[in-house]
C-alpha cells in the first residue's frame, strides 16, 4: 500500500513548484499553495522593509531632545504608518499566510489547501490592502496611531486625508485574514492524512489552527468597527463622536475586542514555529506535546476575555477594570506552559546552534521578558503610571517584534531550504541572528527604562527632560545594529538563491512530512497521501554524509508499512 | 476506523429536508412575525410594564432565530460540533456586548455633558 516512492524526490529535482509553469501570470493567478505562500512572503517582507524605514526615521528623529528633522505632524504620521503597516501588513499575515500557506498542506501530506481559489483571493485582498495603505500616505497621511482612536480619527478639521483609505485598507486586510483562517480550519479538519490524529499533528498546525479560530471569530468585529468609523467620519452618525452623543470609549471596546485577540493571531503561529525549531534543532522529542497543543487553544480562548486591559485609564468603569485585570493574569498560565515545555525539550538535547535555533532561543528569552513585563501592565496600580509611556512600547515590541517577528524570521530560516531548494551561508546567518538579538535588546530594553522614568509614547520631542537623551541614543544605536542584521540576512538569503548549495530533502533532521518530500517540493507535493506516525520521534532518522542531510534509517519501517505488517 | 474512512462518511451529502416541512417552518415564522407586529400595537404602560413590547419582540425573535438555525441551517441534524460552534459564537457576542454595555452604563454618571470648565478655558485660550 505504501512505498518510499511517495516520499519522492528524485523525479522532482528537475520538476518542482518553482519551474512547473513559467511566466508572471502563472504566479499571480496560481492556485498552488506554495506559490501563494511565496508571494505572501515577498509581499510581507516588502511591507516590512517600508515599515522598517519609518521605524528608523522615528529612531533617528529622537536622537536629540528637540527632534532631528521631522515636524510634529510628520512624526505623528511616521509612527502611525510604521505601526499600522507592521500590524496589518506584516505581523498578522506573516507566519500564517506566508509560512503557513507554504508548509501547512505539505505537513498534512495534502496536495493543497481546502479552498485554493479562496486562498488566491485572500492574497489579492492583501495586495489591495497594501494599495489602500499606500494611497493613505499619498493623500495626506494619517496621524491617529495604528489604533485609529476616536476622536482623532473622526476629527474633520485635521488635514490628514489618509484616514478613510487606511480604514478601508485595514477592512480589506481583515477579509484576507478571515479567508486564510477559514481555509486553514477546513484544511486541518478535512485533509489530514491517515495516521494523523489530532494529537499527532505537528505543533505548528495546532498553533495555526488556534490562530485560525481567532481570525474567523474576532476579525469580523474589527471589520464592522472600521466600517462604522468610516461612516462616522464621512457622514457623522454619532456612534463614536461625543459631540453627537456618541461614545469614544465604546470605540475602544469595539477595537480591542478584535485587536487584543489579534495579538495572539501574531504570537500563536510564531509559538508554533518555535515548537518546531526547538524540537528539530535539538533532536529531542517535544516535551509535553498535549500541554503545548492545549495551551494554544487556551491562549486563543483567554485572548477573547482580556480586551479591557487596554482601557484601564480610558474611563472604563472600576468594576470592569478589576474583572479584566484578573482575567489578564490567567493568560500567563498557558504562555508559561509553553516556555517550560520548550526549556524541558532543550534539556539534554543535541542542540545545534544554527540560525533557526538561535532565533528559537532568542524567542524564548525575549518572549519571557515581554510576558513578564505584561504583568506590570495588567496590574491596575502600576498600569496607571506606566500607561502610554515607553514601557508599553517596549513591552509590546518584546512580544510583537522580538517574539512574533523573530519567530517568523526563525521560521523563514528553518523552511528556506525547503522553499527555495538552496542552503544559505551558515556563518553569516548565525552572525546576523546574534546581531538582531543584541540590536533588539539595546533598542527596546532601554525603552523600559525610558518608560519607567516617565517618557510618554508618541512624543516627537522631549525638551523638558534632556537627561533622557542617553536612553534614546542607545536605543537608536541598537536599532541600527538590528537593521544591519536584517540587511545582512536579506543579502545572504538572496545570495543563496543564486549561488547557494543545493539543499537536501531533510537538512535539519525534521520528522514532519514536509521534510520527506523534495527540496523544493514537487508541484503536487506527494504522489499519494502518506501515512504518518509520531512527528517528533527523531530516532528513526540518521545523518547521510553523501546527501548532507538526514534520511530514514535502513531497516526501519515507515508508519504505513508498520501498520500493514501488524495487520 | 481509519481517518480516511472517517472522511469518506463525512463526505456524504447532508440531511435532506422535505419541502413541505420547510414550508411549515416558514409559515410558523410568518405567524410569529405577525405576533410581533400585533403586540407592538398595544401599550403595556397601562399595566405598568412598559418594557413588555421589547421583551415579547426579543423572545419571539430568539424563537424564530432558533427555528431558522435548527431547520433552515440544518443544525438539528448536523454534528454536535457545528451546534457547539454556533452557540459558542452567540455566547461570544453576548459576552462582548454584555461587558461593553455594562461598562458603558457604569461610567455614564461620570460623563460631564458639554465641555468641562478646564476644556472650555483651554479652547478659549486657543481661539485668542
Amino acid at each position: 500500500m505504501m512505498s518510499t516512492s511517495i516520499y519522492n524526490t528524485d523525479a522532482s529535482t528537475t520538476d518542482n513548484y518553482l519551474n512547473h509553469t513559467k511566466g508572471v501570470f502563472s504566479w499571480l493567478f496560481t492556485l498552488d499553495h506554495k506559490r501563494i505562500g511565496m508571494m505572501y512572503l515577498v509581499c510581507v517582507l516588502t511591507a516590512f522593509f517600508i515599515a522598517g524605514v519609518f521605524a528608523m526615521l522615528i529612531r533617528f528623529h529622537l536622537l536629540t531632545p528637540e527632534g532631528m528633522f521631522m515636524t510634529q505632524d510628520q512624526y505623528n504620521q511616521a509612527f502611525t504608518a510604521h505601526g499600522a503597516m507592521m500590524v496589518f501588513l506584516v505581523i498578522i499575515p506573516g507566519v500564517p499566510a506566508a509560512l503557513g500557506n507554504f508548509v501547512l498542506p505539505i505537513m498534512l501530506g495534502a496536495k493543497d489547501v481546502a479552498f485554493p481559489r479562496l486562498n488566491l483571493f485572500s492574497w489579492w485582498l492583501w495586495v489591495f490592502g497594501l494599495i489602500f495603505f499606500l494611497l493613505s500616505l499619498a493623500v495626506g497621511g494619517l496621524d491617529t496611531g495604528w489604533t485609529f482612536y476616536t476622536p482623532y480619527s473622526i476629527d474633520k478639521t485635521s488635514s490628514m486625508g489618509g484616514v478613510i483609505p487606511a480604514l478601508a485598507g485595514a477592512f480589506v486586510l481583515g477579509f484576507s485574514s478571515i479567508f486564510t483562517g477559514m481555509n486553514f480550519i477546513v484544511t486541518i479538519h478535512r485533509l489530514r492524512p491517515a495516521g494523523m490524529t489530532w494529537f499527532r499533528m505537528p505543533l505548528f498546525l495546532w498553533a495555526t489552527y488556534a490562530t485560525a479560530i481567532i481570525q474567523v471569530l474576532a476579525t469580523p468585529v474589527i471589520g464592522i468597527t472600521l466600517l462604522l468609523l468610516i461612516v462616522e467620519r464621512s457622514v457623522g452618525i454619532g456612534i463614536f463622536d461625543p459631540a453627537m452623543g456618541g461614545d469614544p470609549v465604546l470605540y475602544q471596546h469595539f477595537f480591542w475586542f478584535y485587536s487584543h485577540p489579534a495579538v495572539y493571531i501574531m504570537i500563536l503561529p510564531a509559538m508554533g514555529v518555535v515548537s518546531e525549531l526547538i524540537a528539530v534543532h535539538s533532536h529531542r522529542h517535544i516535551f509535553g506535546y498535549k500541554f503545548i497543543a492545549y495551551s494554544s487553544i487556551a491562549i486563543a480562548l483567554f485572548g477573547f476575555l482580556v480586551w479591557g486591559h487596554h482601557m484601564f485609564t480610558s474611563g472604563q468603569s472600576p468594576l470592569m477594570n478589576v474583572i479584566f485585570s484578573l482575567i489578564t493574569f490567567s493568560v500567563s498560565i498557558p504562555s508559561a506552559v509553553k516556555v517550560f515545555n520548550w526549556l524541558a525539550t532543550l534539556y539534554k538535547g543535541s542542540i545545534v546552534f544554527n540560525a533557526p535555533m538561535l532565533y528559537g532561543l532568542s524567542f524564548i528569552f525575549i518572549f519571557t521578558i515581554g510576558g513578564l513585563t505584561g504583568i506590570h501592565l495588567g496590574t491596575l496600580a502600576t498600569d496607571v503610571h506606566l500607561h502610554d509611556t515607553y514601557f508599553v512600547v517596549a513591552h509590546f515590541h518584546y512580544v510583537m517584534m522580538g517574539s512574533a517577528l523573530i519567530g517568523f524570521i526563525g521560521g523563514i530560516h528553518h523552511w528556506w531550504p525547503k522553499m527555495t531548494g538552496k542552503l544559505y551561508n551558515e556563518f553569516w546567518s548565525r552572525f546576523a541572528a546574534i546581531l538582531v538579538f543584541i540590536g533588539f535588546n539595546m533598542t527596546f530594553f532601554t525603552q523600559f527604562m525610558l518608560g519607567s522614568k516617565g517618557m510618554p509614547r508618541r512624543y516627537a520631542t522631549y525638551v523638558d527632560v534632556p537627561e533622557l537623551q542617553i536612553y534614546h541614543v542607545i536605543s537608536t544605536i541598537g536599532s541600527v545594529i538590528m537593521a544591519v542584521g536584517f540587511v545582512i540576512t536579506a543579502i545572504y538569503l538572496l545570495e543563496s538563491i543564486f549561488r547557494g548549495r543545493k539543499a537536501p530533502r531533510n537538512p535539519w533532521g525534521g520528522r514532519s512530512l514536509e521534510w520527506q518530500c523534495a527540496s523544493p517540493p514537487p508541484w503536487n507535493n506527494f504522489d499519494e497521501q502518506p501515512v504518518v506516525g509520531d512527528c517528533y520521534d527523531f530516532s528513526v532518522l540518521e545523518w547521510d554524509d553523501e546527501e548532507q542531510g538526514y534520511h530514514w534509517k535502513e531497516g526501519v519501517a515507515h508508519p504505513g508499512e508498520e501498520e500493514s505488517e501488524i495487520e | 476506523m481509519t481517518t480516511a474512512e472517517h472522511h469518506h462518511h463525512d463526505d456524504q451529502i447532508g440531511h435532506i429536508v422535505p419541502v413541505k416541512f420547510l414550508t411549515l417552518i416558514c409559515c410558523i415564522l410568518l405567524v410569529f412575525t405577525a405576533i410581533t407586529v400585533w403586540v407592538s400595537r398595544y401599550d403595556f404602560a397601562e399595566i405598568n410594564i412598559s418594557e413588555l413590547n421589547i421583551i415579547v419582540a426579543l423572545l419571539v425573535a430568539t424563537f424564530k432565530a432558533t427555528l431558522v438555525g435548527l431547520y433552515f441551517m440544518h443544525l438539528r441534524w448536523d454534528r454536535p460540533i457545528i451546534g457547539f460552534i454556533f452557540v459558542g459564537s452567540i455566547l461570544l457576542v453576548v459576552l462582548f456586548v454584555g461587558m461593553a454595555l455594562t461598562d458603558s452604563t457604569a461610567y455614564q454618571p461620570d460623563i460631564v455633558k458639554g465641555d468641562t470648565p478646564k476644556v472650555a478655558q483651554a479652547i478659549d485660550e486657543l481661539k485668542h
